[in-house]
């Protein structure tokens, strides 16, 4: 600590975007043989900044020095061969070509113009006892797991005599032991002098491993912290950029018409696993409430709305819709029996782009308005034009692609897509994600009129504000599980933030919500 | 539009004789010449049409369907078997010509029902899943009369292709028939939007509760049974079924038409007017050079610049 030796230094890095500034101001710095998390919610511009140290995109504005000279690499091909690597959470490398062929691409050793196999098994089997594994290089890559296919790409990394090794959610579909081979790895990586860049949603690994971190939020670098000196909680809440115990009123467009009364209970969710990461799943929604699904990223929420849709299989637990189990498995039976869902995911998995708005609209709602196959023209308009005026929906007309309106208004034609078949419960994840402040606004009282009107909301939200305004009861969630249930008078940030982060004492937020804010503050 | 400028200045080409037009009048001679170039080229695209109509259904759902020739021969192939052999004599050739214009289009529709399957259920990505049947299907066809050609005289079963109602080719009718059932497929029912959305976006579409799988399956069926219609009329009109001829590259006409009037390969749009535009375009121009001394292979080349052309006016339109 005494004079710390940097490797990397990015300094005041800004990257725009046609319509939104991805970087503002960025900066970085890695010490020579230190594990460096990057953090931050989704959006908060880790992999942009990542993407500009590798060369994927070019910066707008900002230095990079690297090892002492100031670079500006062209591709990650080019910062690989500086002595940059990265390891992605989806291996890139050749699944059908054997481990060593993987590890010596690009730089293969050769005889008389032949590659030489022997030599170049022996080194790529060289390379992997470095990184801590033996396995028959000759065998396809694509016949090992994905951890053994993760050390093969960090032993192509550290081939490349890498000084650096970005690592982007490794441990994301890795089991418990397999993390700690890949923990090994990077301990051996340290003690060779490599620096790693660590990014990943599992905050118990980022403290396992991390000698550092930086804390990103809305494009900007927060701030960099000894890990030993952080709490988790503390790096939570820096994280969503709230002062711990602060509490913003006012700051959404929630209404309470009255004493909204919670009617009979429409979802059970008990016990849910799954073959994605959920491993013990329970919640409630009754009739006219707005349940609130918090957790940080990767916490499993998404997954929890699929399962529930029938979207992902469950392998255990129940699911049931009125008292009655759900067997389904696919969402046009979760539709039938009265549940709608609007993914987090707008672009890939809300609006067909080249579809008109009216198309868009109507599309789930197509086996009601026709009649052997034929789609009615006047119910189709009918109701397009009740949720036109009803939702505000800004639009030059209804034969319009939907790909040309803002994301506020898709996102208003998406919730149509719901509204128009009047269901009995809606899964919204994250509905106001990336739209501006008006329309956004706009959703809440949506949201709000609807559970006044009876329709059951679980709200997947990472907006503070929309937990503790919006919604009536807040489930949490952590690595898979739900973790805590506040009920209407313990919903506070503190609360919600201390079981997120499964701070000593998150444990009994469900019983004491005050008495865990109290102690956070 | 485009095609009747097309129709016209191609004419000026077979006819070889400028003077035919003189300024501001259209003579007799030119007028008989023009119909009777429109009629054999109607005549000749008709199959194209027919087959890049299904081709256009399958690419809107982002697939393709490569197996259309192959299974035209296969239907080609079961409709002499059917008024040739023994039903013919114990049932009559009523009952024959009917059994032989429905079980061959059924048999298609069968192969169509195998490719949908195929990539549906066990995920085989199209181009292969219809690869396999493209490879196949042809073998089946010979494999059926053991690689002979079936000549035959049977006007009423010819009657699909040679028959000519009000002095149109019967075949120009079923075009027709089969443009405009698409069309109103496409525009007006839900199995049409179902399409468009799920070449458009197959994740939203599934979440928005679509049967993706029924109807991408059924797309490939509709795509089987047109290739068996067109596999009819092509051994009609030749009187003679031939396995190692009938439908030979139309797999290539159709995704051409298709490309060509403007339907994207990547799928969500559904062009059918345009595949119909699309075939007579490349039809008439092959016709065309042919038929005014042009040698074959360089006809060839021509029509592969004239997609070329299309395709890239309609990645400049739509970009």
């Amino acid at each position: 600590m005494d004079s710390p030796d940097v490797l990397l230094q990015m300094r005041d890095i800004c990257k725009i975007f046609p319509g939104n500034v991805a970087l503002d101001n960025a900066s970085l710095e890695v010490r020579r043989g230190e594990v460096h998390a990057l953090v931050g919610q989704n959006g908060a511009g880790k992999s942009t900044m990542i993407k500009i140290l590798t060369g994927a995109y070019q910066r707008d504005g900002g230095s990079i020095l690297f090892d002492g000279r100031a670079v500006a690499f062209r591709s990650p091909a080019d910062a690989q061969h500086n002595g940059i690597s990265t390891i992605y959470q989806e291996i890139n490398l050749v699944p059908l070509r054997s481990v060593a062929e993987n590890i010596m691409l690009g730089k293969e050793p050769t005889r008389l113009g032949m590659i030489d196999w022997r030599k170049m098994n022996a080194t790529a089997g060289e390379l992997l006892r470095h990184v801590g594994i033996e396995v028959d290089v000759t065998r396809p890559l694509a016949e090992f797991n994905i951890a053994i296919q993760q050390m093969v790409a960090i032993a192509r990394a550290v081939s490349f005599k890498s000084q650096l090794v970005v690592m982007d959610e490794p441990t994301s579909s890795l089991d418990d032991q397999e993390v700690e081979t890949l923990f090994d790895t990077i301990r051996r990586l340290k003690a060779n002098g490599v620096a790693v860049i660590f990014i990943s949603h599992r905050l118990d690994e980022l403290f396992a491993i991390c000698d550092r971190v930086t804390i990103m939020r809305d494009g900007k670098t927060i701030e960099t912290r000894d890990v030993k000196n952080i709490r988790k909680l503390e790096l939570v809440s820096r994280m969503l950029g709230r002062e711990i115990g602060e509490v913003q009123r006012g700051a959404t467009s929630f209404t309470r018409a009255g004493e909204r009364t919670a009617g009979e209970t429409i979802l059970e969710v008990e016990g849910v696993e799954s073959d994605t990461i959920l491993r013990n799943v329970s919640l409630d929604v009754r009739q006219g409430e707005i349940i609130g699904l918090a957790g940080l990223l990767g916490a499993g929420r998404t997954e929890t709305a699929r399962a529930i849709f029938g979207a992902d299989p469950i392998t255990a637990g129940e699911i049931r819709l009125k008292g009655k189990l759900l067997r389904m498995g696919s969402p046009a039976n979760a539709i039938k029996a009265g549940i709608g869902y609007c993914s987090e995911d707008r672009k890939a998995e809300g609006i067909v782009p080249e579809l008109s708005v009216a198309d868009n609209m109507v599309l789930a709602a197509l086996p009601h308005i026709s009649r052997n196959g034929l789609v009615s023209a006047e119910k189709r308009r009918q109701i397009v034009e009740e949720f036109v005026r009803v939702l505000g929906i800004k639009t030059s007309s209804p034969d319009q692609p939907i790909r040309e309106l803002s994301g506020g208004n898709q996102q208003k034609v998406l919730l149509a897509r719901w509204l128009c078949l009047h269901p009995e419960l809606l899964i919204l994840d994250e509905p106001t994600r990336g739209i501006d402040v008006g329309a956004k606004g706009e959703i809440q009282k949506i949201v709000s009129q609807l559970a006044e009107n009876g329709v059951g909301v679980l709200m997947i939200t990472s907006e503070i504000e929309e937990l503790t305004e919006g919604s009536d009861r807040v489930f949490v969630m952590r690595d898979g599980a739900s973790v805590a249930e506040l009920t209407e008078g313990e919903i506070s940030q503190g609360a919600i933030m201390t079981a997120m982060a499964a701070e000593a004492g998150s444990h009994s937020a469900e019983g004491e919500g005050a008495g865990a804010q109290g102690a956070v503050v | 539009m485009l095609v009747v400028f097309n129709i016209i200045r191609i004419h000026n080409l077979i006819s070889n004789t400028p003077t035919f037009i003189e300024r501001g009048t259209v003579n007799v001679e030119y007028a008989r010449a023009l119909q009777q170039a429109l009629s054999v080229n109607l005549t000749q695209v008709a199959t194209i049409v027919i087959v890049g109509v299904g081709m256009t259904l399958v690419v809107a759902t982002g697939g393709i369907d490569l197996s259309v020739g192959a299974v035209m021969a296969i239907a080609g192939q079961i409709a002499p078997l059917i008024f040739l052999g023994p039903i013919a004599d114990r049932f009559g050739m009523g009952v024959a010509n009917f059994l032989a214009l429905t079980v061959p289009i059924a048999v298609a529709a069968g192969f169509g029902l195998m490719n949908g399957l195929m990539v549906t259920k066990l995920r085989f990505q199209p181009i292969i899943a219809t690869l396999v049947v493209f490879i196949g299907g042809r073998g089946i066809a010979q494999v059926l009369t053991n690689g002979y050609l079936q000549p035959f005289k049977n006007p009423s079963f010819q009657y699909i292709a040679l028959g000519r109602p009000l002095g149109i080719p019967t075949q120009v009718y079923i075009m027709f028939a089969v443009v405009l059932l698409a069309l109103f497929l496409v525009r007006r029912t839900a199995f049409g939007r179902y399409v468009l959305a799920i070449g458009g976006n197959e994740r939203a579409a599934r979440l928005a509760g679509v049967p993706v799988g029924r109807v991408k399956t059924l797309v490939y069926v509709i795509s089987g049974a047109l290739a068996g219609i067109a596999g009819l009329i092509v051994v009609a009109i030749n009187a003679a079924s031939d396995a190692n001829l009938n439908g030979m590259n139309m797999e290539l006409d159709a995704i051409a038409a298709t490309a060509v009037g403007g339907t994207p390969l990547t799928g969500g749009h559904a062009n059918i007017v345009g595949t119909l535009l699309g075939a007579l375009l490349i039809q008439l121009v092959r016709y065309s050079l042919i038929s005014i001394g042009v040698p074959y292979e360089f006809a060839l080349v021509v029509n592969a610049f004239i997609i070329l052309l299309a395709v890239y006016f309609q990645r400049q339109r739509a970009a």
